[in-house]
């Protein structure tokens, strides 16, 4: 079902009202945003040239650190007094990156993932159950607002707790799942071995998944679990952006629809920073022109994507971008969470016992993400309960930064392998599913 | 009173027993006693040595994350009850053994390895109990 009518407006339409938007942010975070004020100035633009989308290259792009720099509130748009809510997710090391929403960004919000949610077939007849972590992710919060504006009974129940999570299914009547793609297919498993066969025993007939790529071969390992019938189609967002609801697939699963009213995706050469023409495959980079508390613009996604400007036979006209291939960064996604080695490096260099050189094993087993760091024991130790503290030490401190549980392995010194050029200390040895 | 023990952390891995060995063995460093536990993912090898010394700096040199540790030899007699005999001066003096391995076990004699939570009082309360404890020199005497 299309839920908006800016879903099916002409080209030109939408051109013409991202224009409008797009004049109207540039000219508001030129007066309020101070930090990209002195990049426009730097790059010698001033809202007055924004004349045509073309101009949109023009303008200075943000980047994470830009978010660093400014942290908390430094790009905000808004007086503290105005925002109604604020997350955040991980930043490459130290601070998180904070976001925040006024009233109407959080309607804006809404209205994105009720139409994402909407093209992956939800209804207000569905009974969803929102298996993202609740808390300061917004995945969770996002869906959860999104499915219930359409109608849809909500099931909060989190992430965890896998066994309670197929009991609610099968004694709420569960139709919708909303989950990770690694954890939706553990939840499947979880429930084989259990003896449910969600296939027969569970009325759930539609995955929203994401946080997390959803590969090909992940969702035909979904249907296996979850049966032939079964529509699983992924969305894309992140927190910087508003979070879930920038885009996602309709039922044809040709492409993640733009929500074009609100974001504008460029491609570009991400070493260049030049535009790329339509349809060729570059670094994603979206330009918020709908949002008052945070409207970043030209921010670098660091998603390696393409974009698709044919109309969709779902009825859509606007843009698709395909599911993503890669990052241009080495940001990790570890059971749906962001983690860049250069969180993980800042703790271990904080702990003196071990050495400098680790590295980073990741690794998928009964479809969950295993984090497994190796590091060098550089102070001897000759007690069990000593190796055993220092490595309880070592996870906490992990835990603190990243919110994940990771392994760690202890070695003697120099067994890592050592580099000269540019270290290479993360195996991402993940299967596709 | 204490004798040094050389301890190494291996990583359970194989051949990684078989490498401190063969360091210890270039060095001509002989080994007394030993103990090894079986646990998954690393292991502690504690040794009296012939050159405790020697064979920590060897270990070093080749990447090993080797230490000494003072350690306690007590010499006991092969007779039902003396190490209880002992542990009970230990128990009573609140001080708690981390750990305990076999010296040696020849003639009538059952001499014993332990670090004690307290080494120094730990010492003292053994010999003023008349408990005999080896130092590195008699080890070096009897055992090599």
């Amino acid at each position: 079902m299309i839920w908006a009518k800016e879903e099916t407006m002409s080209r030109d339409e939408i051109e013409a009202l991202q224009l409008e938007r797009l004049k109207e942010t540039v000219t508001r975070v030129y007066e309020k945003v101070m930090p990209y004020r002195r990049k426009m100035e730097e790059a010698g633009v001033k809202p007055a040239d924004i004349q045509t989308l073309k101009d949109l290259s023009r303008l200075p792009f943000v980047t994470k650190q830009d978010m660093r720099d400014n942290y908390p509130f430094g790009l905000f748009a808004v007086p503290k007094d105005d925002l109604v809510r604020i997350h955040a997710s991980s930043g490459t090391t130290g601070k998180p990156t904070v976001v925040g929403y006024t009233k109407k960004d959080l309607d804006v919000w809404t209205e994105c993932v009720s139409r994402i949610a909407a093209m992956g077939g939800a209804t207000s007849k569905d009974v969803a159950q929102i298996c993202f972590g609740y808390g300061m992710f917004t995945g969770a919060l996002g869906l959860h607002f999104g499915l219930e504006n359409i109608g849809a009974a909500l099931v909060p129940s989190s992430t965890g707790n896998t066994e309670k999570q197929i009991m609610y299914m099968k004694d709420f009547g569960t139709t919708l799942l909303v989950a990770t793609p690694s954890y939706a297919l553990r939840i499947g498993e979880v429930a084989h071995q259990m003896g449910i066969d969600p296939r027969k025993d569970l009325k759930v007939k539609i995955g929203l998944v994401g946080s997390e790529l959803l590969t090909e071969a992940m969702r035909t390992e979904m249907h296996k679990l979850w049966g032939e019938d079964m529509l699983v189609t992924s969305n894309y967002g992140m927190s910087e952006l508003m979070g879930p609801g920038v885009s996602g697939e309709c039922e044809y699963l040709c492409g993640m629809h733009v929500n074009e009213d609100f974001f504008i995706p460029e491609i570009i050469n991400p070493k260049t920073g030049e535009v790329l023409p339509p349809g060729e495959k570059g670094e994603l980079v979206i330009t918020c022109i709908y949002k008052e508390a945070l409207p970043l613009i030209r921010y670098r996604t660091k998603d390696v994507t393409r974009l698709i400007y044919e109309p969709c036979k779902c009825g859509r006209t606007t843009v698709r971008m395909e599911n993503l291939d890669g990052r241009t960064d080495d940001m990790l996604k570890i059971r749906g969470v962001n983690v860049f080695p250069s969180q993980i490096e800042e703790v271990l260099l904080g702990i003196d016992e071990i050495g400098p050189h680790y590295e980073i094993i990741v690794t998928r087993k009964n479809h969950s993400d295993i984090l497994e760091i190796r590091v060098e024991l550089v102070e001897p130790v000759d007690a069990y309960r000593k190796l055993e503290a220092l490595e309880k030490k070592i996870k906490q401190k992990l835990r603190i930064v990243l919110g994940l549980d990771a392994k760690i392995r202890l070695e003697s010194p120099n067994t890592l392998q050592r580099f000269e050029g540019k270290a290479q200390r993360v195996k991402d040895l993940r299967k596709e599913v | 009173m204490f004798i040094k023990q050389l301890s190494v952390f291996i990583e359970n891995q194989e051949g990684r027993l078989e490498e401190v060995l063969d360091v210890l063995k270039q060095e001509e460093v002989s080994i007394i006693s030993l103990s090894l536990a079986d646990t998954s993912e690393y292991g502690l090898l504690r040794m009296i040595t012939s050159n405790p010394e020697a064979g920590q700096k060897a270990l070093k040199e080749k990447g090993f994350a080797a230490m000494l540790t003072d350690v306690l030899a007590v010499k006991l007699s092969h007779q039902v009850g003396k190490l209880q005999e002992v542990l009970s001066h230990v128990c009573k003096a609140g001080l708690n053994v981390e750990y305990m391995y076999a010296l040696s076990n020849k003639d009538n004699e059952a001499s014993i390895i332990c670090k004690i939570s307290n080494g120094d009082e730990a010492a003292e309360l053994l010999k003023s109990k008349e408990v005999e404890l080896y130092s590195q020199d008699d080890i070096m005497k009897i055992f090599c």
